[in-house]
């Protein structure tokens, strides 16, 4: 049984422990702290595995429940309470364990930071926080996770508050993200206005009742259809929390915050709330072609252009980040080729896969003692052997090698645009297809940057710091060379590693060719891709072995094989490469000019139109032509008052009261 | 006690604070117990109120009525309604706050200080109550004074046209409530039946000229005590030189009454007049939001920023008033114009609170550098972790995040606003984005990087008495946001009655709003 003390477990558990560690830090000490928030996610994490049992393996019927009443004015109400069917629970067991695996890695990551207690009660923060979102059953809930998960990613990316990089950082992240709020708030407003309630189940029972309603737009006399107006509004949310293009130039500067929570936010959970949402409002964007056409373009562009920038970035985290964003379109893709289950197993899978990755690099970064540098790196693998095997994992899985996890989840989404119709298609899919080029070339890139090739962290530090050695200790050269963090690192990148390699084989039939979302998510059987592609699928052996015949693993061997070529038998040549086709090079390095490009319009262009609309208007034109009459009598005014500046109280009142008296008097002669 | 519950509301404070002054400068340790005590006993006198309170019905409630001026049937008659209850509660809360606040701070004149703020008190908790016209007016008028000397006497070195800059702005602005109260017992005189009775007023049929020369007369008065575009610009200057107490009495309840005058006057006395004028006021509020929250931007002084930031709030308080008047019209159910209200309410509330914590954060600083320009500042969460805790809080609050009071009128407010014109809701939604930005990036320059210099560098985090005043307006921000629901329903009664009164034509009415949504 799901009860609703269950679920509130589950739910408060964690907020528990951050306002332990939040509030009573100092008292409960760093243990204290760490313990207080590991035990609230780890209780979290046991009863969502439960309940994730209860609903697959148990067939028990998904609950629909409110807690309480947040308002009400007559047949318009808010609630708060909780849907838990089988797409929430999927998402509660990967925010609940990757939460708990981000938790124990920070014991190790974060052990000599000052703010070792805040960190804590941040994470545990946002596991409810993203709880709350998930397993909400309603609107006004959903956006009170979105907007507070985006609160604590603000908390976490500008953590280190003395670095100017970070503050700048979590501004614009919190900024963009409220960009995407502004249309997902006016979506919701929609939902409210034509559908009448803010309930789900509510909504999409009615939602047929939107079935060829339009709207004016409110100039030169166009149409739109309603339930297409209202899913692009919801996806201009998704779009800034699940950071596609252009809402995309949030998500790399993030990386200026600690690594756990890269792992964590902006790479397993907190960014994947677009596709979790768009998946959970199924039932509406099914009945608007071309809505979804728009979000599959999005997503195809975000999935191979912003894949293309990972190649020439050189900060260990902000590859991965540009991966992340690219493997974001991935399962945007999927979601506008209506193969949602598609898209929410490539959201597990890669929540795991990516963690992964995003951990290792942090393992990296700690090796090298905060170098994060790919150019000062090389030849780690001696040095930190787990990281590296664990690395290795990540990198195959990212990329889609058959067997794994990723494979399944990449292939489908592949496969699933090809079989798609939909306006777009045609180029998502040429995009999904050179994307796979694209992944393996950076993965492989930043694996033998890291792990391969000549240690070029030796010569380079020996020549910056030499004679220094026995004092900087942080320094890694040949005499301190890189170590491999303690357990409270490792163990969590194994704990990962595994179900990126297995749960893919072992999930896939039932996750995506089952029924296992019935209820939960709703397709046309006119847009059913993932039927079409069922009808060949043949288990998950016979689909690996299929895959090795594909023109996509064609293109993953290219990619492996002109990165091992580029970076591990012939290391000199990227160089040249960057040189003759400097242009392309600039571009990427540019990315595409979206950060100038806002900075100078958005922020600059607001803050200057700020500046002269206070001048102009309001000093110049209010304050000084309309209150100028008035203010030469204040001025003479001014020079009575000065004289009675005594500051006697009793003068002014006097005045005062002598004044209302004149007034009462005036208007008893106005009789 | 209880027949007499809302003069004991409106007098225990203005005696008390007369006592207060009378204790004099030499005692002033004793003043300040003295208005102390005296605004807390106010503030229990809330809770009889509060529980005294039927939510289920629209009429006024604790009514006293005393004839006071026979010849011109001017009479004292008091009472609170759903509208008013909020608000008679948020000023006794507030007045302890900021008692408390000034507690160390103020070192001149601090009996009178203490005294002055009391009797401010009662005059603001007057207006709420009252309800006759004539009473309300003079409160109204009243509540100028100490306002006026609080600016005048504890203010900072340009108080002088500060003040009078405020105080004219408004005195011209009653002025003209005043020739309208005047017209209208003038018809009820010709009617037979004469009397300054508000609901007397809202009951009497005008002819519509009538009704828009009415509906700008107390345009005058309310626009600018609100404040609205264009008559904004005392605001930020009476903030500024304002005193801390000054500042969070002016941003959480001076305000209010401009909004809580549409609700009493302009809407139920001139409904057609409103609804023909909706789309000035909802162009009007819509400027507030972005225009405002533009020039928000790029103030330099934390606040002026906060003083921007208060009139585009309040762009939502008239933005709900008025779009519910196009909402109340050619619709099955008012369930919409009830949302459009309760979010304008539930905005005022919450704003309240939200400005009283920002101007008293400023004030924390203030008392600590003597200045409130955001470049003097820089890393101040180096040095007080505290403090700048609850601030990011506040300013969170202040950019509406869901699960504090700011979000939830605006959301309210953007809900409805959505069903009479989207292209309105989606110029009022950019606060997320302009909100955000002002709020979020003053808390960078102030709050974030390194130490900036020695000034922050020798700073104290919060003390007790402070902590005090940050941490219960932080509750109740925390409270109405989780649930509203209490505040709502208290309400709900008397918006209902305010949506029909909006329905009722005094004059014949072919035309619709212009804003009223195509069925």
């Amino acid at each position: 049984m799901i009860t609703k003390g269950l679920l509130l477990w589950i739910a408060l558990a964690p907020l528990g422990g951050a306002c332990l560690a939040g509030l009573f830090g100092r008292q409960i000490g760093r243990v204290g702290s760490h313990l207080a928030t590991i035990a609230g996610v780890g209780i979290s994490c046991v009863l969502s595995l439960y309940v994730f049992k209860l609903l697959a393996l148990d067939a028990v019927d998904p609950v629909n429940m409110n807690i309480y009443t947040w308002m009400e004015i007559g047949d318009i109400s808010a609630q708060v309470g909780f849907l838990v069917d089988r797409l929430t629970a999927l998402m509660m067991v990967v925010v609940t364990f990757v939460s708990l695996m981000v938790h124990v890695y920070t014991i190790g990551y974060m052990r000599d930071d000052p703010g070792y207690q805040r960190f804590f009660a941040y994470i545990a923060l946002f596991t409810f926080a993203m709880l709350m979102l998930v397993m909400s059953n309603n609107f006004l809930q959903l956006f009170f996770g979105w907007e507070l998960v985006g609160l604590v990613s603000y908390l976490l990316i500008g953590f280190w508050y003395k670095k100017p990089t970070a503050i700048f950082a979590n501004l614009k992240a919190f900024l963009v993200n409220r960009i995407g709020d502004f249309g997902f708030l006016l979506g919701i407003a929609g939902v409210l206005a034509y559908l009448g309630t803010l309930d789900y189940a509510t909504a999409f029972a009615r939602a047929s009742t939107l079935n060829g309603q339009t709207m004016d737009v409110g100039f030169g006399g166009y149409q739109i259809e309603v339930v297409t107006a209202i899913c692009l509004l919801l996806f201009v949310g998704a779009m800034g929390k699940s950071a596609q293009v252009p809402l995309h130039v949030w998500l790399p500067d993030s990386m200026e915050g600690p690594t756990p929570i890269s792992a964590l936010i902006h790479a397993a959970t907190m960014v994947t709330a677009g596709i979790f949402m768009v998946a959970r409002m199924s039932p509406l964007f099914e009945m608007s072609d071309a809505a979804l056409s728009v979000v599959m373009i999005i997503g195809a562009i975000t999935a191979f252009f912003m894949g293309l920038v990972g190649i020439v970035q050189n900060d260990i985290k902000r590859v991965v980040a540009y991966s992340t964003l690219s493997q974001l379109g991935y399962m945007t893709v999927a979601l506008g080729a209506s193969a949602y289950s598609v898209a929410i197993f490539h959201l597990a899978t890669h929540a795991f896969f990516k963690a992964l990755l995003f951990l290792g690099a942090g393992a990296v970064i700690i090796a090298m003692h905060h170098q994060q540098d790919l150019r000062k790196m090389g030849g780690l693998r001696k040095f930190t052997p787990i990281t590296w095997i664990t690395a290795w994992v990540g990198t195959l899985v990212l990329v889609g090698t058959p067997l794994t996890s990723g494979f399944y989840s990449k292939d489908l989404i592949i496969e699933a645009v090809h079989a798609s119709t939909r306006t777009g298609s045609g180029f998502a899919y040429i995009c999904v297809l050179l994307g796979v080029f694209v992944t393996a070339f950076y993965s492989f890139r930043m694996l033998y940057l890291v792990f391969h090739g000549k240690a070029r962290w030796e010569d380079g530090a020996k020549d910056d710091h030499h004679g220094e050695h026995d004092e900087h200790h942080h320094v890694v050269d040949a005499n301190h060379p890189p170590k491999e963090p303690g357990w409270v690192i490792t163990v969590p990148l194994i704990a990962l590693a595994i179900p990126s390699l297995l749960i893919g084989y072992w999930a896939v039939q039932p996750l995506v060719f089952g029924d296992f979302f019935a209820g939960a998510i709703t397709v046309n059987p006119a847009n059913d891709v993932v039927a079409k592609i069922g009808e060949q699928f043949h288990g998950p052996g016979a689909m690996a072995l299929h895959g090795l015949m594909t023109p996509v693993f064609g293109l993953l061997v290219l990619g492996f094989a002109s990165a091992t070529y580029l970076y591990l038998i012939k290391p000199e040549l990227p160089g040249k490469i960057k040189t003759k086709l400097h242009w392309a090079w600039a571009i990427l390095d540019y990315k595409y000019g979206f950060d100038a490009f806002n900075q100078k319009v958005f922020a600059s262009g607001s803050v200057g139109l700020g500046r002269f609309l206070w001048r102009w208007t309001d000093q110049g034109l209010i304050d000084g032509v309309l209150v100028n009459g008035t203010a030469n009598t204040i001025k003479r005014l001014a020079l009575v008052v000065r004289r009675m500046q005594s500051g006697l109280l009793y003068h002014y009142a006097f005045v005062m009261i002598i004044g209302l008296i004149v007034i009462m008097a005036a208007f008893a002669f106005a009789r | 006690m209880s027949q007499s519950l809302l003069t004991l509301l409106i007098f225990i404070p203005i005696i008390g604070g007369v006592l207060t002054v009378a204790c004099g400068e030499q005692r002033h340790g004793l003043a300040k117990w003295l208005a102390l005590a005296t605004s807390i006993l106010t503030l229990a006198l809330c809770i009889p109120l509060w529980t005294g309170f039927d939510a289920s019905i629209a009429t006024m409630q604790f009514v006293e009525d005393y004839a006071w001026i026979e010849a011109f049937h001017i009479r004292y008659t008091l009472g609170v309604d759903g509208f008013a209850l909020p608000l008679v509660i948020l000023t006794a809360m507030i007045t302890v706050l900021v008692l408390i606040s000034a507690w160390e701070v103020i070192d001149k004149l601090v009996a009178q200080y203490f005294g002055v703020m009391l009797i401010l008190e009662g005059f603001m908790i007057g207006v709420f109550c009252a309800m006759d016209a004539m009473l309300f007016y003079v409160f109204f008028e009243a509540m100028l004074i100490p306002m006026f000397l609080i600016i005048g006497i504890w203010g900072g070195p340009n108080r002088v046209y500060a003040t009078i800059k405020f105080f004219l702005y408004t005195f011209l602005g009653s002025v003209f409530m005043l020739v309208g109260l005047i017209y209208l017992y003038l018809q009820t005189v010709a009617t037979g039946d004469p009397s300054f009775a508000i609901s007397s007023f809202q009951s009497m049929p005008l002819t519509m000229s009538a009704q828009v020369w009415l509906f700008f007369a107390f345009l005058m008065a309310f626009a600018v005590k609100i404040p609205m575009f264009p008559v904004h610009t005392w605001l930020p200057d009476a903030h500024v030189e304002a005193p801390t107490g000054g500042s969070m009495v002016l941003a959480a309840i001076m305000l209010k009454i401009g909004g809580y005058g549409f609700i009493r006057f302009s809407l139920p006395v001139t409904p057609d007049a409103s609804a023909d004028l909706a789309w000035l006021m909802v162009a009007l509020s819509l400027i507030a939001v972005i225009y405002i929250g533009l020039v928000a931007l790029a103030q330099q002084d934390m606040k002026k920023l906060i003083a921007y930031s208060s009139i585009s709030h309040m762009g939502f308080v008239t933005l709900g008033l008025f779009i519910a008047i196009a909402l109340a019209f050619g619709r099955t159910t008012l369930d919409a114009a009830h949302l459009a209200i309760q979010g304008a309410m539930v905005q005022m509330i919450s704003h309240g609170f939200i400005s009283a914590a920002m101007f008293a954060g400023v004030g924390v600083l203030y008392d600590r550098v003597h200045s409130r320009e955001i470049s003097a500042y820089g890393g101040v969460t180096n040095t007080m972790p505290w403090f700048a805790a609850l601030m990011v809080f506040f300013a969170m609050a202040n950019s509406g995040l869901p699960g504090t009071s700011g979000f939830v009128g605006e959301f309210m407010v953007i809900l409805a606003t959505y069903q009479a014109n989207g292209w309105v809701a989606a110029g009022a939604a950019l606060t997320l984005i302009l909100g955000a930005a002002y709020t979020l990036w003053m808390v960078k320059r102030v709050f974030f990087g390194e130490v900036a210099n020695q000034n922050v560098e020798q700073l104290k985090d919060i003390n007790f008495r402070e902590t005090v005043v940050l941490g219960s307006l932080a509750g109740m921000v925390l409270l109405i946001g989780l649930w509203p629901k209490p505040l709502i329903d208290v309400m709900q009664p008397s918006v209902e009655q305010l949506a029909h009164q909006m329905t009722i034509n005094k004059v014949p009415r072919t035309i619709k709003p212009a804003l009223a949504p195509s069925p």
